[in-house]
């Protein structure tokens, strides 16, 4: 059987990536005989969660909960789905490639003695289970050989579509109410603030993303940029090179360190496309590059790019959008 | 007196153009240079400011002799002691590197130097794979806390604990974690400290613990590095300079990103 780790979001839907690792897992079950795919989902799962997972084809939805598992401890969560684990007799451990997907994977792995593979792109063989993986943030891939059982690895963002099973799963519900140690409870989040409204959350989910890199030329050159963040219903991102001269804070970096956006739509002015950036915004849909230096990498993989000084450039294009009447 | 110890790694700064070593197993880092992973610059700066109560921040790698530059990099910026742990650092999987941080850790807690604290990056810039932090805190029995930004040191009447905040999927996350422990680190909580000349000279002077490995590696089960093949560019120039504008909003339009 397949077990594949779901994260849920505020409101209990699972996340995106989540989903893409349930469709991967799919894969791969078809690739293995069909063994069944299963998911395991700390907290709570609404009867809408239950139905979502089994368009997803999942035969059974585990459902980990108690007192133990209430707030977030990598240790604790691992140790109880490990439990569910050794209940139903897994060969394969999934998550989502996310951050919390590769913290509770790495647990897992090391709490079984086995090897662990983050950021899966795809499979190339059952016997023995070889994976292709991202590294150096994605200019790379790696083919890594995972003959342990449990095999244990995390699925990249945007690796696979999400898509429902041609034949829906069961989508019975399992209740699991593991005891956890306490030395595995040491490390748990005591408590979260709420994320305030412009920050970094905006930019993973952002439809339209305007970039600014070090062709903006300092902290007060900002000012068109953001005229056209705003007129494009948008949110800043940054490369690395802004956040590191101070100009603008950490939250808006977008990147191998920063966040990793994926919007309809990515305006990256003045932004070169060196690998620490293009890991974070390899997925966006369109690219409308604006940048003095043709040959720049954010160019040539744009869709669309306008050559030339974005402090011209820019205040030309929110001038013309404001002549055709559009007010954002 | 907080004795932290802080894991860094030599990576090739991997900017522009990414050159494999022919055998696949490695990046080759010759033409681009190499660095420390920015998340472990950060995690240098969190050890040397948690170790200003009076302890000591010792600094570790496991790499070739090439990588004596990364500790000489942490020991000008405030670091007090070094170890090297002499070793090929692509033959060793994330299972390897913890074990050959737990017997340093050992030792030197044998030797009657705590390492309360340990710190690390998230991830490394180039294997990626987010893993060993965790595995040395099986390794050595203690709580580990995944991507913190910030932290600090506090004294309790249970005795000193870390409290480390990082931003999770729901918000910003707060742990208050009972020492000794391990934490990982990621970007953005504090600037990395910029070597001063002083501290440049005095780096060049703190001797550097030399050390084998303890066991032969595992391995990261590697069958070879390749590269994606480059995507044919089929990028639309819409014009130069603002004469494009009009070119550009004609897009915007298109793809109904205007609204009145």
């Amino acid at each position: 059987m397949i077990l594949v780790f779901v994260e849920t979001d505020l409101e209990g839907s699972a996340v995106g990536v989540s989903l893409e690792a349930v469709t991967f897992a799919r894969d791969l079950s078809a690739a293995g005989n069909g063994v069944p795919v299963d998911a395991v989902v700390v907290g709570t799962v609404s009867d809408a969660l239950r139905q979502e997972l089994a368009t997803y084809g999942v035969r059974t939805v585990h459902r980990v909960g108690g007192a133990a598992v209430e707030s977030f401890s990598g240790a604790g969560w691992a140790s109880a789905i490990l439990t569910v684990f050794e209940a139903t007799g897994s060969i394969v451990v999934m998550a989502a490639g996310t951050d919390r997907g590769n913290e509770v994977a790495a647990h897992i792995a090391a709490r079984a003695a086995v090897p662990m593979a983050a950021n899966v792109l795809s499979f190339s063989g059952l016997a023995p289970f070889v994976v292709t993986r991202q590294v150096v943030g994605g200019a790379v891939m790696e083919e890594m050989k995972l003959h342990q059982r449990p095999a244990v690895f995390t699925v990249a963002g945007h690796a696979v579509e999400a898509k429902p099973a041609a034949e829906h799963g069961a989508g019975d519900l399992v209740e699991h109410e593991p005891e956890v140690a306490a030395a595995d409870l040491l490390a748990r989040v005591v408590s979260t603030d709420e994320p305030e409204a412009d920050l970094s959350g905006a930019l993973s989910s952002a439809k339209v993303v305007v970039g600014a890199g070090r062709g903006v030329g300092g902290a007060d050159r900002f000012d068109d940029v953001l005229e056209l963040t705003e007129l494009l219903g948008g949110t800043l991102g940054v490369s690395r090179v802004v956040t590191s001269a101070g100009w603008r804070p950490h939250h808006e970096q977008v990147g191998q360190t920063g966040s990793r956006i994926s919007p309809d739509l990515y305006v990256p002015c003045g932004i070169s496309g060196a690998i620490q950036h293009w890991a974070g915004c390899s997925s966006a849909k369109t690219i409308l590059a604006i940048n003095a230096d043709e040959e720049a990498p954010m160019v040539t993989r744009a869709t669309y790019a306008v050559i030339g000084d974005l402090h011209e450039i820019v205040p030309a294009i929110t001038a013309e959008i404001r002549r055709r009447g559009y007010a954002g | 007196m907080t004795g932290v110890l802080v894991c860094v790694k030599r990576v090739p700064d991997s900017t522009d153009e990414v050159v494999l070593a022919e055998d696949g197993q490695s990046v080759d880092g010759r033409k681009s240079g190499f660095t420390m992973s920015a998340h472990e610059e950060c995690a240098v700066e969190l050890a040397v400011r948690t170790a200003a109560d009076g302890g000591e921040a010792t600094v570790v790698t496991l790499g070739d002799s090439d990588a004596v530059e990364q500790l000489r990099s942490a020991l000008a910026v405030g670091c007090t002691a070094a170890t090297h742990v002499q070793a090929e650092a692509h033959r060793f999987g994330p299972a390897d590197v913890a074990r050959e941080l737990a017997a340093v850790v050992r030792d030197h807690e044998a030797a009657g130097q705590a390492h309360d604290l340990i710190l690390l990056g998230n991830d490394a810039a180039d294997s990626g794979d987010f893993q060993v932090g965790i595995r040395l805190a099986y390794e050595l029995g203690r709580p580990v806390v995944n991507g913190a930004s910030t932290l600090s040191v506090e004294e309790s009447a249970d005795g000193p604990a870390v409290v480390a905040r990082g931003q999770g999927p729901d918000g910003l996350e707060t742990y208050r974690v009972p020492l000794p422990a391990v934490v990982t680190v990621r970007e953005g909580g504090v600037e990395p400290g910029y070597p001063s000349v002083p501290g440049r000279i005095r780096a060049k002077k703190v001797p550097i613990e030399e050390r084998q490995p303890v066991a032969e590696p595992t391995g990261p089960g590697r069958v070879r590095l390749t590269l994606p093949p480059p995507l044919p560019s089929a990028v639309r120039i819409l014009g130069e300079g603002r004469a494009a504008a009009p070119a550009v909003v004609d897009v915007l339009e298109e793809l109904g990103v205007l609204s009145r």
